[in-house]
């Protein structure tokens, strides 16, 4: 299938003439959920700005389900739906005018019954006739979602969904970006919360300086970089690993009072209850455990460093 | 064409308006009440009549002119500039809209706020000074088309402007004092040869007295001349608005 989103050399030149975004090529594929991940300033905004239509590119071309973002605007951005990163809302708007808005912008004609599902899933229906000004932040962004989607679009961006929501919150949205993909929908994120890259997105993009320096799937991603290890506190100090002990990833610390295990975070049953159990037979004890993910935010902070970019 | 957006942005705008109607209506009305106490009753029974029409209806249609173009621009460049400055342009931006559909929404939104002030503007004078309109038909017409054209330089300058400052600086600067200096309290041929020439160049000149005619039957300037000068500069501005939305300038940067 074609990809749905399709990003071919796309720069962008500020007319601060800082160069935000240097020649990007990135195709996003029908259904998936794709996170861009990298540090601040690092482009992500710029890029979805200027697919969504907000700014200019100053190179480089954008389909988006098959139509050129410039020559054929309407057909593109019509299956465009976006969360912008700010909380931009009217103040004095109320919930529901505000969504009917959005949809009339987009060149829907109501739908009061489909407004009213996206505010009883958003748990805005009670809000629903309060100004905009009188909600909690994490309520406003709610209500930004809910105006990206009033419009069915088949592309939802989420610009740092999860900036300023609450734990709660945030795992409502995750459901519900999960729902969405079910019914189709191809989800754009971008997040500084690592762990929510990894439990949602099929795959990720890094982005640094301008440059889109990795995209890969992220499973395959945790697998060849994903590391996680797993550190025992010993009961007694102990001064050297038994022999029998010396094929495995194990490390006794310095201080002798911790054993630290590495294993690849996704090989299946990577062996801890076997470890333990032959920790056993040699005696030794061990009073407390961590396992520690090395996560993708690990993965993550060497790539943008540049070590294994 | 997106009529669904047209009619939501129209819709949006108008909210606006009548979430603020008290101060957007009141004040345009009661400073009209006042000019009319001070140049109408007070100082134009001393007056007399300027072109065989009573002093304090020869005002009228200026009085109408001044609200008319300084609430058209201010509504208009309000409208747009505000989303700019509260960021919520990105939505509008991101819609698929045109510059056309846009200004339709915006700028008629801004028109027919005017249009409702300068009916009220027309009614509150009644009450003052007894008035007849020569032409109805012209006038409305008139009418329609400088709330249309000047709502549309709103627009220009709401996309102009970055700051606040820049958004009040053409409306204070430019439109104000011309349209004092534009006949509306006086007649052109009142003023000394010299300043008759000067005066001339102010556009707001034939806007004033092409409105003029409409009500009295008799003005400086010929109606037809008004009619050409405002849809050479409604031209001027709908260009400028479709150079904006296709080039990105402040607005896609
Ligand atoms: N309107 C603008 N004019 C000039 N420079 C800009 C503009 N917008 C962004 N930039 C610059 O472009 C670069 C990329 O910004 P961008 O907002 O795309 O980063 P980001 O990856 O989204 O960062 P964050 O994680 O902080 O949201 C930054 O250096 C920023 O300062
Ligand atoms: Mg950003």
């Amino acid at each position: 299938m074609p990809p749905i989103i399709s990003v071919n050399r796309v720069g962008k030149t500020y007319a601060s003439g800082h160069e935000a975004l240097k020649d990007v090529d990135l195709d996003i594929q029908r259904g998936e959920i794709f996170a861009l991940l990298g540090p601040n300033g690092a482009g992500k905004t710029t890029l979805i700005s200027i697919v969504c239509g907000i700014v200019k590119a100053s190179r480089g071309t954008i389909r988006v389900d098959g139509h050129d973002i410039v020559r054929d605007y309407r057909a593109a951005r019509s299956a465009i739906g976006l969360v912008p990163q700010e909380l931009h809302t009217d103040a004095f708007e109320t919930v529901m005018a505000t969504l009917k808005f959005s949809r009339g912008l987009f060149g829907k004609r109501p739908d009061p019954a489909l407004i009213e599902r996206l505010l009883r899933d958003l748990a805005l229906w009670d809000k629903r006739d309060a100004k905009i000004m009188t909600l909690s932040g994490g309520m406003k962004r709610r209500v930004m979602i809910a105006k990206a989607l009033s419009h069915e679009p088949a592309i939802l961006f989420l610009d740092e969904p999860s900036a300023g929501v609450d734990v709660e919150l945030r795992h409502g949205m995750w459901q519900m970006v999960r729902r969405l993909r079910e019914s189709g929908t191809t989800i754009i994120l971008t997040t500084h919360y690592i762990e929510e890259a990894e439990q949602m997105a099929d795959r990720i993009g890094v982005m640094r300086k301008g440059e889109l320096i990795l995209v890969e799937e992220t499973r395959a991603l945790m697998r060849t970089l994903g590391k996680r290890q797993l550190t025992l506190s010993l009961a007694q100090p102990l001064d050297e690993l038994p022999a029998a002990l010396a094929g495995l990833p194990l490390a006794l610390s310095d201080d002798r009072r911790s054993l630290v295990y590495r294993f690849d975070a996704h090989a299946d049953g990577a062996g801890i209850a076997g470890l333990l159990a032959r920790l056993g037979e040699h005696g030794i004890a061990w009073k407390d455990l961590a396992t520690e993910e090395s996560s993708l935010e690990d993965i993550f902070v060497d790539l943008v460093h540049g070590e294994r970019a | 064409m997106n009529l669904h957006a047209i009619r939501a942005i129209y819709r949006f705008e108008m909210a606006r308006t009548f979430r603020t109607i008290t101060q957007s209506i009141a004040s345009p009305v009661l400073s009209t009440s006042l000019y009319f106490i001070v140049f109408g009753a007070a100082i134009g029974s001393r007056m007399g009549e300027i072109d065989g029409v009573d002093y304090g209806a020869f005002i009228i249609p200026g009085l109408l002119m001044l609200s008319l173009l300084s609430e058209s621009i201010s509504n208009a460049s309000f409208g747009i500039y505000m989303p700019k400055w509260a960021g919520t342009i990105y939505e509008l931006l991101s819609a698929p809209v045109s510059w056309l559909e846009a200004v339709i929404g915006y700028v008629g939104a801004a028109a027919t706020k005017s249009l409702m002030l300068g009916a009220l503007i027309l009614v509150t004078a009644r009450v003052f000074v007894p008035y007849e309109i020569a032409h109805p038909l012209w006038m409305v017409g008139f009418l329609v088309l400088t709330a249309v054209t000047f709502s549309l330089f709103g627009f220009v300058i709401g996309l102009w402007a970055d700051d606040f400052q820049k958004l009040q600086v053409i409306p204070l600067m430019v439109v104000t004092p011309l349209t004092f200096l534009g006949g509306a309290f006086y007649s052109i041929d009142m003023l000394p040869p010299f300043w008759q020439k000067v005066t001339l160049l102010n556009p707001v000149v034939y806007l004033i007295s092409g409105f003029r005619w409409s009500f009295h039957g008799v003005a400086d300037v010929h109606i037809g001349v008004a009619t050409g000068m405002t849809l050479g500069f409604l031209a001027l501005c709908l260009g400028f608005v479709w150079w904006v939305f296709r080039s990105g300038w402040k607005l896609r940067n």
